[in-house]
């Protein structure tokens, strides 16, 4: 019990949690899965630091945790995409390197991916065909096709095109693909975050019979509510590292999402400030998608005053992209009162009409969004300056640019050869500063940020929030959207919760516990909304 | 991509941290010289004394005023479909139909001219000239059309109104513009004086339209440098995110940089019909279209980089026909050279944007684990 | 106009529209797999010029073709290398190898024009041959109008029935996705190139050996143009192509009678007619992402880059 012993030190002394020496396999078997101290750095960022977790035969494991907390990348080395710097494996009792998705699969080990390598035109058949690893006749196939898909409850026709299934259906081609191969390990890579709660339902049904069988699930996800309902065992991480393992049916959702987002969120130390007059307002903003992977926006409201800080938490994916597009711009609304700007309704005014009103936007994407990534600093502060006298009858004014560009790069201590260097050659932190710099220098009486210190280094950061900060002094609206609750916690003076394209009250930042946070970050906030209908915070 | 090589090592493609200033200035005349060395290699080869071939391919032709002056005559339509189709496909919208929307140019022009001319007295050529420019546009206006409002390729839809133009010229100097003193040769009236592009200077053909073009250069760089919607286009050709951030309309590229095209390229036609052919004939352009698009990649996308390669592919041309004078060689032999050259200038230019490098091709090792 | 004249004029058809089919399938196969090749007409040159060099001097029609293929195929690994492995811009290239080809085939087959060579012959089927107006209509054609319709059998065969087909089209699909599931996207497109390079050589051929036993430098006259247009006008699928290929190449023919048959619009318009056709099956297949994705291979002129 040596190995195992040694998690237990490795987890936070959170209540709630349990060792996870007590969540031997039935039976008492040996784990078909462990890793043990897995390490994985990308340059300064840590994705995964002494990572062990164990898996049993026939267990259904949970792993949770935000997103950045290192899900991924853990999956990414089981599954043969990545390997560790440090920490060994140990499969079916033998130690293993796992150097591809091959060889993956040759242990046994299958992964449906969050999203789909599917070919549209091709058949089902066909599709499963190119990915199989062995050659199969093509009759053959479809039997076995079938009788899988049958015996598991996920019917799927082998000779349909992808194109014309629904998102669910092609969930299921893929792990049809997978059983076909006789996995021992599947994993799963938040598989419901495009699935109806039907489909849900028979997704959970399937993944009972498996483990039954004895097939070992690893459930990567972040909702509360059906790893509570499926799952066996939990393992949490965060910030790369494991915060605690769990048995989730012992547990609350405000259990589990205290080791999901730990308890010592930091204090809010913003002055008091008293907000001015609404600048951004979000009435009823409901956008549909043709993205089978997008979310639908259902019925936001928000407002935004000036001289406040709001910040939007939430998992990537539940809506956020499709949520600064409808602000920007860049997606038009079906109504025009659904946005409005500085009290104007702007639902169907393209980025650059909602600019001149006074609209600023630092996106979540730098290069190739936020900046163009082979034009100099001068041009791209043209990008968003038309209205601050950078082009003028038509004509680019290139020494005003240049001159803009060079307040910028002072102002926020901008490393970078000079104006002149192009927005690719500038570090990832420094060019976030750029164009934080530029949008600020713009001066909107709205500004949107979306992740704001993502891939940001602590130094760059720490500038980047106290600019914003400075900002809501000026008497400027800010909406921040960022998964990273410490950072909102920071700055916000209001906090709201996206979840599946939905938006929670946004409540004083000071009055929110981390454990809410987590609940609403996982759809909660419903019954919550209806408790606190009295709060006019909104 | 690698290219493996027995001892273990594999040599890879892979992409500069940043873009090699020297490549990106030395990449095209290193491409003319290898163009030049492989050129005169292999006709050395085939037994013709390089120094003599490179004397009649490139001296001879401009060694006289009318020399000179078909360098210049020939380079015009180059120069004019370059500087018309770079500007699109700096911002990804390719227009393959240049030699179409020249050919309507001519058409468009050339009718003014024929069945106007004589009313219009001096007014004739400039009305001609408009004429062309927007019969030009208005034939680019069919792939623009298509690709806003149903987002139909218009490489293929450019490619396609190519023919239908040249079939239209046909038809028209077959039947309803054919000359009737002209002997039943498919042929139009010849242009009168005043529907005539009028010479340079005597004693050679090249025409206005050398200075059209070499005006067109220059707008085209103030376009390109100076304009808010020339900076539209780049932006919405090398990152459309960020056009979209900013609120740049896709369209509105689209449009202007087919009109740009199609405007450019009718210009170039009714300067060669109402130039040195004087009439509308069935065939009234080598595949200057063509040859445009790789002018436009020879000068880098850039309007003096286009000048300059006009200059190069028209000498190109004049060599040609030359080498077939003297050298008894078919005077497509310069296509020979058109093609070498761009081929290794895009191979050149690849050595601005990415390096070789020798990497060893098996993985690193995890270290062992170490007992627990 | 009797009936003789019918079946000449139909025989005419099939002849024109043999090379077109060998070019159109062999450039079908390359845009399946991803890769837009404008250089067909420059390919088809070289072909035309190498299959005559050959057959005049070998005096064998075999070898000829066999060459044709082969110089098909090494001006098409140019085109390959630079577009595949140096990642140029797929459309300059291809218009630098319709150029270079036309040039080097100019160049090269200098000495070849006005040489005569011997018709490639038409077959003679027992009894089939010689039965009336069928006979000359179906059965009288040289053995490389026959082997297009089977190439086209055999094409749409590979494409939709075999594994080789299968990887090819999921190539041609999405090769990011092809190539996550271990498939070699660029090796795949290789051989797809050389081989619309092998296809385009031996329609060269056929022009000058069977359609126009001669030599003339350019003498494919667009017709390599033509078979883009097929490709796009079939919708990438090999019985639409060659079907479409019979149609363009009788308008072709057509066009010559039309007066004699008494139908008095200009021929001119009727010759625009396939190439409008084309534009309107174009706007049809794009009017919405699915049927441009069901269509046309969705990484068409795209390079790829595996990282």
């Amino acid at each position: 019990m040596g190995k195992l012993g040694r998690q237990s030190e490795a987890m936070n002394a959170a209540p709630g949690a349990r060792g996870a020496g007590q969540l031997a396999s039935p039976g008492g078997a040996a784990p078909r899965l462990i890793l043990q101290g897995i390490s994985k750095r990308y340059g300064d960022v840590i994705a995964n630091e002494g990572v062990d977790l164990s898996v049993a035969a026939g267990e259904i494991h949970a792993l949770l945790g935000e997103n950045g907390a290192g899900k991924s990348t853990l999956m990414k080395i089981v599954y043969g995409v990545t390997e560790p710097d440090a920490g060994s494996i140990e499969w079916e009792g033998a130690a293993v390197t796992i150097r591809s998705p091959a060889q993956a699969r040759r242990l046994g080990i299958g992964m449906v991916f969050q999203h789909f390598a599917l070919f549209e035109t091709l058949t089902v058949a066909e599709n499963i065909s190119l990915a199989l690893d062995e050659r199969v006749a093509a009759a053959q196939l479809a039997a076995r096709i079938r009788s899988v898909s049958e015996r598991y409850g996920l019917p799927i026709d082998p000779q349909r095109l992808v194109h014309s299934m629904s998102v669910g259906e092609r969930q299921r081609v893929e792990i049809v693909r997978c059983l076909l191969q006789s996995p021992r390990l599947l994993i799963m890579d938040e598989p419901t975050s495009v699935l109806t709660p039907q489909a849900v339902r028979e997704l959970f049904a399937t993944l009972r019979r498996l483990a039954e069988e004895g097939l070992s699930i690893l459930y990567i996800s972040h909702k509360l509510d059906e790893i509570r309902e499926l799952c066996d065992v939990a393992t949490v991480l965060r910030n790369g590292r494991v915060s605690g393992t769990a048995i989730p049916r012992q547990e609350s959702n405000a259990s589990l999402a205290r080791l999901m987002v730990g308890t010592e969120l930091k204090e809010c130390h913003l002055e008091p400030h008293e907000a001015g007059a609404t600048q951004l307002e979000l009435i009823a903003l409901t956008l549909a998608t043709e993205d089978p992977f997008g979310t639908a926006l259902r019925d936001l409201n928000l407002r935004v005053r000036s001289g406040e800080i709001v910040g939007i938490a939430g998992v990537s994916g539940n809506g956020q992209r499709e949520l600064q597009a409808a602000i920007s711009g860049e997606t038009l609304c079906s109504e025009r009162g659904m946005v409005r700007l500085c009290g104007q309704q702007v639902g169907q005014l393209n980025p650059a009409q909602r600019r001149r009103l006074g609209f600023g936007f630092v996106p979540e994407e730098r290069l190739g969004r936020g900046a163009v990534p082979g034009m100099d600093l001068a041009d791209n502060c043209v990008l968003t300056g038309t209205g601050a006298g950078l082009v003028r009858h038509g004509l680019v004014q290139r020494d005003a640019a240049r001159a803009f560009a060079r307040a910028t790069i002072a102002e926020f201590s901008v490393v970078c050869e000079s104006e002149q260097a192009r927005a690719d050659s500038l570090s990832g932190g420094n060019l976030q500063k750029f164009i934080v710099g530029r949008e600020i220098r713009l001066l909107p009486k709205v500004l949107l940020v979306a992740q704001p210190t993502w891939g940001v280094d602590v130094g760059s950061s720490l500038q980047i929030r106290q600019a914003l900060i400075d900002l809501r002094q000026a008497g400027v609206a800010v909406l921040v959207i960022s998964e990273e609750l410490d950072e909102l916690f920071a700055i916000c003076d209001r906090l709201a919760v996206m979840a599946a394209g939905r938006l929670s009250v946004a409540v004083p930042s000071a009055q929110l516990a981390g454990e809410t946070i987590g609940q609403w970050m996982t759809g909660g906030f419903e019954a919550a909304a209806a408790a606190r209908v009295e709060h006019a915070a909104v | 991509m690698r290219l493996f090589d027995p001892s273990g090592w594999a040599l890879r493609l892979e992409r500069r941290p940043r873009a090699s200033r020297i490549m990106r200035i030395v990449s095209s005349p290193l491409a003319a010289l290898a163009m030049l060395i492989t050129g005169f290699l292999v006709l050395g080869a085939l037994g013709k004394d390089p120094l003599t071939a490179f004397k009649v391919f490139f001296i001879e032709p401009v060694s006289s005023l009318y020399g000179l002056g078909e360098l210049l005559l020939k380079a015009t339509p180059l120069m004019l479909c370059a500087l018309g189709i770079a500007p699109g496909y700096r911002a990804n919208v390719w227009n393959i139909g240049a030699e179409g929307q020249f050919t309507v140019g001519a058409i468009t022009g050339g009718g003014v001219g024929l069945f106007y001319g004589a009313f219009l007295a001096h007014w004739a050529l400039p009305a001609m000239l408009i004429a062309a420019v927007l019969g030009g546009m208005a034939w680019a206006a069919i792939p623009a059309f298509l690709r806003t409002r149903f987002r139909t390729s218009e490489i293929f839809v450019s490619l396609m109104l190519v023919y239908i133009a040249q079939l239209l010229l046909s038809y028209l100097v077959h039947g309803p513009w054919r000359d009737p003193a002209g002997q039943n040769f498919p042929q139009s009236p010849p242009f009168a004086d005043n529907a005539l592009v009028p010479a340079l200077f005597a004693g050679a053909r090249v025409n206005l339209g050398f200075v059209f073009a070499l005006l067109l250069a220059g707008l085209s760089w103030w376009f390109g440098a100076k304009t808010a919607a020339g900076y539209r286009l780049r932006v919405g050709g090398s990152a459309p995110a960020a056009a979209a951030y900013a609120g740049i309309s896709e369209r509105a590229n689209i449009w202007l940089a087919m009109m740009i095209g199609g405007g450019a390229a009718g210009l170039a036609g009714i300067c060669e019909v109402a130039g040195p052919i004087g009439l509308l004939q069935p065939v009234i352009s080598p595949g200057y279209g063509y040859a445009a698009i790789i002018v436009a990649f020879l000068g880098r996308l850039h309007p003096f980089g286009i000048v300059l390669a006009s200059l190069l592919m028209s000498a190109l041309y004049l060599g040609g026909e030359s080498a077939q004078l003297e050298l008894q060689l078919p005077s497509s032999v310069s296509g020979l050279f058109q093609g070498a050259l761009l081929f290794f200038l895009l191979a050149a230019e690849l050595f601005i944007n990415f390096r070789l490098r020798r990497v060893r091709s098996s993985r690193t090792r995890v270290p062992a684990p170490t007992a627990a | 106009m009797n009936i003789g004249t019918w079946v000449a004029i139909a025989a005419s058809a099939l002849g024109a529209a043999t090379p077109l089919i060998y070019a159109a399938l062999g450039e079908l196969v390359t845009e399946r797999a991803g890769v837009l090749n404008l250089g067909v007409e420059g390919m088809m040159l070289v072909g035309a010029m190498s299959g005559f060099a050959v057959g005049v001097s070998s005096g064998s029609l075999l070898l000829a073709f066999l060459a044709a293929a082969g110089a098909g195929v090494l001006i098409a690994l140019l085109f390959a290398v630079l577009t595949l492995s140096l990642q140029t811009n797929q459309i300059a290239t291809g218009m630098a190898l319709t150029l270079f080809g036309i040039g080097l085939s100019a160049f090269a087959g200098r000495s070849f024009v006005g040489l005569p060579i011997a018709r490639v012959p038409a077959v003679h089927i027992p009894l089939l041959t010689d039965l009336p107006v069928l006979g000359p209509l179906l059965f009288h054609y040289d053995p490389l109008v026959y082997m297009s319709v089977a190439l086209c059998a055999l094409i749409a065969w590979l494409l939709k029935r075999t594994r080789a087909g299968l990887r090819l089209r999921a190539v041609g699909e999405a090769p990011a996705i092809a190539h996550a599931l271990g498939e070699p996207v660029t090796r795949i497109r290789y051989l797809a190139v050389l081989f619309g390079g092998a296809m385009s050589g031996i329609a060269g051929a056929y022009l000058s050996t069977a359609l126009t036993p001669m030599w003339v430098e350019g003498m494919s006259a667009g017709r390599g143009w033509i078979a883009l247009a097929l490709v796009v006008f079939g919708t990438w699928k090999p019985w639409r192509v060659l079907g479409g290929a019979y149609l363009f190449g009788a308008v072709t023919v057509l066009q010559l009678y039309a007066q004699g048959l008494g139908v008095h619009i200009p021929s001119e318009f009727l010759s625009m007619l396939p190439y409008a056709a084309t534009i309107i099956v174009l706007v049809v297949i794009c009017r919405d992402p699915r049927t441009i994705l069901l269509n046309q291979p969705a990484s068409l002129g795209r390079s790829f880059h595996p990282g």
